[in-house]
């Protein structure tokens, strides 16, 4: 029998699963390219939720990652190395990198100081990234093409290249499933509700608080190496503040801690944004009063609310 | 001669020139329970934040079974097993309340680097926090989210946890606190029962308690132990009757 809790995350995968196959898109790959951009958003704002939902860290610099797994992509790229074989454990290894340095100095602070110093670390990286000259500094560059798989152009397609995206997702979903309800993961979320207590029982939770802020600045490396190769352009904007922002955003309206709420938040933000901005271009007037709502009455984001509805509510 | 369970050497602590703990010394021998007494901010819980590690001292040595632990923070020393309750409630309120006594548990039981695996679901961790619980008379309360719990059930869940945590020495700072008489009479019992089996600081208002509980009892004023005793001698100590128990007995 299937859990009544497992009924979301199945019903959001199945949509993403049977989309592609409702109709041909044909040429005009528009939906679907939208859609492959709400789960490439969705990894991100899955990783963010790990360290701001259950670890309670209030990371405002997280679009850095985006920033460095598309980068790992423009510069390989750049130097003739289109293989993902490559592009993809350098996106990791230099995002898991980064996020160690950041991390073991962000996470001897606490509270609004935790988010300034995470905010000024992603400025240093989307700084960084305009000075490189080399790589199209503030024009950004863009790339020859898709990445490829062991030589092999095969996700060259917008539908081929959607479900390698779609893959991508349910892996680092699953992953995650599996490190919130871990051993480690369980300490991560007693740290977020009482550091103090889980101090006083010997867990020494800088540790592990560096080891959740790695693996999701190291997901999140994976999700920048897919943004590259979708819009097949690099550029410093996908490292801003502003985008940093966005992505807390998704995770707030989906609700924190439950990874379902940021793959729901993700989808909400981006369509919401998608389908607004074909109205008027004052979209962000109607956004902006609409989160502040969201925030106010919805406790607990888009999840919170369905859990109201469905009865799962449990508390958490 | 056998090594002291904890060993206090001229520990002090001070916040500007406020001499909160004021060279204290003091030898705990392997499973005394011994009370610490005192009007109030006599510096008793400041003197077990320094034991549990929760706040460093400005000077002094700490012993351990005779290893020198001054330098540990506080899961370094709950790890080598000091472990602490506190004066204000503190637990997870919305874990189970068989997960929260299981987290203590996972603390002692091999790494928590573990990334699959549902740890809800380690029959280790379980039983031996369900023995905690049953212990200290929770059992039926195990599934029960730890915040609906009464004040006095949460006492009780403090104490399962540190129980869980494996201490060689347990520091309980007021654990009677804001209990009613009848919850209050449930953990006198139980710390009796813990009695002779851990080494205990306890840090207690209720004197009934602390003078049919404690082996010995040391009396903190201003930041100073003026007299250690058995509770007999402390009864009558003059100096401690003026100091302290007078206040209360006049």
């Amino acid at each position: 029998m299937i859990m009544r809790r497992e009924i979301l995350p199945l019903s959001i995968f199945l949509a993403f699963a049977v989309l592609p196959l409702l109709g041909d898109f044909g040429s005009d790959a528009f939906i679907l390219s939208i859609v492959t951009r709400v789960m490439i958003f969705a990894i991100a704002a899955v990783s963010l939720d790990l360290i701001l939902g259950y670890g309670a860290l209030v990371s405002f610099g997280h679009a850095a990652f985006l920033g460095i797994g598309a980068y790992a992509v423009g510069i390989l790229s750049a130097h003739g190395i289109r293989e993902a074989a490559i592009q993809i454990p350098a996106a990791l290894i230099v995002s898991a990198l980064f996020a160690l340095l950041t991390g073991a100095i962000s996470l001897r602070t606490k509270g609004i100081y935790f988010i300034m110093i995470t905010l000024a670390f992603g400025q240093m990286a989307y700084f960084f990234a305009v000075s490189l000259a080399a790589y199209g500094g503030d024009d950004g560059m863009t790339l020859p093409g898709r990445s490829l798989f062991f030589g092999y152009d095969i996700v060259q397609s917008e539908r081929a290249f959607y479900f390698l995206v779609f893959a991508c997702l349910i892996a680092v979903y699953v992953a995650c499933r599996m490190i919130v309800t871990s051993r480690f993961g369980r300490v991560i979320r007693g740290a977020r509700e009482n550091p103090q207590r889980m101090e006083a029982i010997g867990f020494s939770l800088f540790a592990y608080q560096l080891t959740i802020y790695v693996i999701a600045g190291t997901l999140c490396g994976l999700a920048g190496f897919l943004l590259a190769n979708q819009t097949q352009f690099v550029s410093p904007a996908y490292m801003t503040w502003q985008r940093s922002g966005e992505l807390i955003v998704m995770v707030l309206l989906g609700g924190l801690g439950s990874l379902n709420g940021a793959i729901l938040g993700a989808a909400a933000f981006l369509l919401l944004e998608e389908g607004l901005s074909h109205f008027t271009e004052y979209w962000k007037l109607y956004f902006g009063p609409f989160l502040v709502l969201v925030v106010l009455f919805a406790r607990g984001g888009l999840m919170g609310g369905f859990k109201r509805l469905t009865g799962t509510d449990d508390g958490r | 001669m056998t090594i002291p369970m904890l060993e206090l050497r001229h520990i002090r602590k001070n916040f500007g020139a406020l001499n909160v703990t004021d060279d204290v010394s003091l030898t705990i021998p392997r499973h005394e329970l011994h009370a610490m007494i005192g009007p109030n901010g006599a510096g008793k819980t400041t003197l077990i934040h320094q034991i549990s590690g929760l706040l460093s001292s400005n000077s002094g040595t700490l012993l351990l079974n005779g290893e020198d632990i001054t330098a540990l923070d506080l899961p370094q020393r709950a790890r080598k097993g000091i472990v602490r309750s506190f004066q204000i409630t503190s637990i997870l309120p919305h874990f189970s309340t068989l997960e929260n006594v299981a987290l203590a548990v996972q603390a002692r039981s091999g790494s928590s680097f573990r990334f699959f695996g549902r740890a809800d679901r380690e029959a280790v961790l379980n039983d031996a926090a369900l023995a905690a619980l049953t212990e200290v008379g929770l059992r039926d309360r195990a599934n029960l989210r730890a915040g609906l719990l009464s004040h006095g059930e949460k006492r009780q869940l403090e104490l399962a946890i540190a129980l869980a945590a494996q201490p060689s020495v347990l520091l309980l700072d007021e654990p009677l606190a804001g209990t009613g008489p009848e919850e209050s009479a449930v953990l006198t019992d139980l710390l009796r029962r813990l009695k002779g089996r851990l080494t205990i600081v306890l840090i207690e208002h209720d004197m009934e308690a602390v003078f049919s509980l404690a082996d010995r009892i040391s009396v903190l004023v201003y930041g100073k132990i003026i007299a250690t005793d058995t509770p007999q001698a402390i009864r009558d100590n003059p100096e401690v009757r003026t100091a302290y128990l007078g206040e209360e007995t006049a």
